[in-house]
């Protein structure tokens, strides 16, 4: 039963962090059907500029409390992811609106693998380590022990979340996105600027992906210039378990994925009798896909057909 | 190619098949016996060039994880052809079996697959090549099957006849290394493998792909059974990654789960894309472009130590930024590729066209 609970623990703060990025897989191909396959780099983008700041604060001012070195940084990798994004939105996708399907996604590949192969070359092939810098308080939960640190995680993602779904849902910009993704032609036609509506949803997804970014970093307690591509699979496959375009699809999918694979990881080697460990931790999200796309391909939220040619 | 050969087709034949004969020896003269092993290389991604161009070019659909199949290959040889479990079949039971497994695994992974539009089936096939990969990195317990990340060694080389090609061969006074006996035997697949491709391209199952991948409501409502159409182009090319994978291990002797990334998948598809989809020449261009410029770019290394006195960025950490750059950059200028096919550049042409008219259309509903 403390197994039990411990994991389902941790698999909600994984699932949130999940969630979040998810939101940004999911936001983008509510509006332009794809798949930003770079959007994971982002969030990688978004830990490694934290950290920077974070240690350059230390040496800088080592007396200030570790929370407002963390914040600081937040609040640099915030603007820089959407800088960032805005960027890859206006040079790598937005010229292929009108071409064929997979050009796109072949430069969004592209664009991950840049910022992957840059962040190696400013940041180095080592894992970046996060100081511990934050409390590290523990509580006991229902024979589970949570940290300080995966409330705050659980607690902010579940704000950002309500702040977004506000802002979709009762905003003129979110107003604007919503008519933009069913019909991209009469949102132009009402006086929609779609072009900037499209940049300022990869804005937002990335604002939100910085900070998932920081906090899978201090989760983890280290960053790599190669974190994004797992984590933004994950998030990817958790938008799909959601029904892909639904923002309430994403936070249920990333929440669903992360309890998935920590049970998962606790228990397949009672279950497989030591045949398979937790090093196959990594696999459940995809035969979570899998079996998503072909049990329900349209996700447990979606109401979208996704046999559309 | 010049006017006056192409007027002799004969001729230049002929002088491509005297040339592709006697390529390892200029090569092995003129830069050493590595860059024969380089050629080999071409080689080997050319014939997985050839085989994922039949799904992504012909059929077009996005696989991510092509890797996984030449790994299956590779690993299937290993299993039957190595002290691993003192198995030492012969190469042309081992290929055949490494091909069609890998097909096999290409009709299951299809079949639940193939209905969904193609980027799902993009992030499918790539889950599918992680998961390969982390099973080959994990299953050395409870029992010791891929021998995990140490990965498997001692994998026989292919042998025709009693003459083993991984020993050196001393014929008429020449010596010809491995390397070189290995060229024309994969020289020989290459050729084979073009030579069924291009007769695949334009059978009734080739003419089938195009118009699958024009249109598919069109193609099914023309007749074409699409699952069944999509499940062969998908095998089809899955048992040339099979049969490359085989080839692979024997060739090296040693695999581990790290020739097999996700990376190498995307590699190949870069070479098809920058090459020209769709079209051989194309394909085969891409192949060995992108197999002879990351090994060119290592004089970038002797460049920097000679000009600024030490190595200021490793050339391989600049290899995958550049293919990057190449990505993005030839999605967006030449779309088509450095080779497009006929079709295909008729295709974008007229992709540009529509979109053209629609704007049209958009500007007198403004007015």
């Amino acid at each position: 039963m403390d197994i039990f609970a411990q994991q389902l623990v941790n698999g909600l703060v994984l699932g949130s962090i999940y969630a979040l990025v998810a939101l940004g897989y999911t936001m983008v191909y509510g509006i332009l059907e794809l798949i930003n396959f770079a959007h994971g780099e982002v969030t990688m983008v978004g830990a490694m500029v934290a950290l920077s700041v974070i240690g350059l604060l230390m040496g800088v001012a080592p007396e200030l409390p570790g929370v407002v070195v963390v914040l600081a940084g937040i609040l640099v990798a915030i603007p820089a992811c959407m800088a960032l994004a805005y960027t890859i939105e206006k040079i790598a996708y937005r010229p292929l609106r009108h071409a064929p399907r997979l050009a796109p996604l072949i430069t969004a590949i592209g664009v991950s693998i840049i910022l992957q192969n840059l962040a190696m070359l400013i940041w180095g092939r080592q894992y970046v380590s996060f100081p511990a810098i934050l409390p590290s308080d523990k509580y006991a939960l229902l024979g589970a022990q949570i940290s300080l640190l995966q409330i705050v995680i659980v607690v902010l993602a579940l704000l950002l979340m309500a702040g977004l779904w506000l802002l979709v849902e009762r905003t003129r910009l979110g107003r604007a996105m919503r008519a933009t993704a069913q019909s991209r032609e009469v949102a132009e036609l009402m006086g929609v600027n779609v072009d900037r509506v499209i940049s300022a949803t990869f804005v937002l997804g990335a604002a939100i992906a910085a900070i998932a970014g920081v906090m899978v970093s201090a989760y983890y307690g280290l960053a790599h210039y190669y974190m994004g591509f797992m984590l933004g699979l994950k998030a990817f496959s958790a938008a799909v378990l959601g029904g892909i375009g639904n923002l309430a699809g994403a936070m249920l999918g990333g929440l669903l994925l992360g309890v998935i694979e920590a049970l998962g990881a606790g228990y397949i080697g009672d279950l497989t009798g030591g045949f398979l460990g937790s090093n196959y931790q990594d696999v459940f999200a995809f035969f979570v896909l899998i079996g998503v796309l072909v049990l329900r391909p349209s996700g447990l939220l979606g109401e979208r057909v996704a046999n559309r040619a | 190619m010049p006017e006056a050969l192409r007027q002799r087709p004969r001729l230049a034949f002929a002088g491509l098949a005297v040339l592709l004969a006697v390529l390892p020896f200029l090569v092995g003269l003129g830069l050493g016996n590595a860059w024969v092993r380089v050629l080999d290389f071409v080689l080997l991604y050319m014939l997985l060039a050839i085989g994922l161009n039949i799904v992504v070019g012909y059929a077009g659909l996005l696989d991510l994880g092509y890797i996984a199949f030449y790994a299956l290959g590779a690993y299937l040889y290993a299993w039957l052809a190595s002290p691993h479990f003192g198995l030492h079949l012969p190469f042309w039971v081992v290929l055949p079996l490494g091909a069609m497994l890998a097909g096999l695994f290409g009709v299951l992974l299809g079949a639940p697959t193939l209905r969904l539009r193609g980027d799902y089936l993009a992030i499918v096939t790539l889950g599918f090549g992680e998961i390969i990969r982390i099973f080959m990195n994990n299953l050395n317990a409870p029992f010791n099957l891929t021998n995990g990340p140490q990965g498997m060694n001692r994998i026989d080389p292919v042998s025709v006849a009693g003459l083993s090609l991984g020993k050196p061969l001393h014929v008429a006074g020449l010596t010809l290394p491995p390397t070189t006996l290995y060229y024309y035997l994969f020289l020989a697949f290459v050729l084979l493998a073009i030579f069924v491709a291009m007769r695949l391209q334009d059978s009734r199952i080739g003419r089938a792909w195009a118009a699958l991948r024009e249109d598919e409501i069109a193609a099914a409502a023309m007749g074409i059974d699409t699952r069944n159409v999509k499940l062969l182009a998908f095998a089809m090319g899955a048992s040339f990654g099979g049969l490359a994978g085989g080839l692979f291990a024997a060739f090296q002797g040693f695999i581990s789960p790290e020739s097999f990334t996700l990376w190498e998948s995307i590699l190949v598809l870069c070479m098809i894309v920058l090459g020209g989809m769709g079209n051989i020449p194309g394909v085969l261009l891409g192949a060995a472009l992108l197999t002879l410029i990351p090994e060119a770019l290592r004089y970038l290394g002797d460049l920097q130590r000679a000009t600024l006195g030490h190595v200021v960025v490793d050339p391989s950490d600049l290899r995958m930024l550049l293919f990057g750059v190449a990505l993005v950059m030839m999605m967006l200028f030449r779309p088509a590729g450095l080779l497009p096919s006929r079709l295909r550049r008729r295709e974008f042409a007229a992709q540009d066209g529509v979109a053209e008219q629609e704007q049209a259309s958009l500007y007198d509903a403004h007015a």
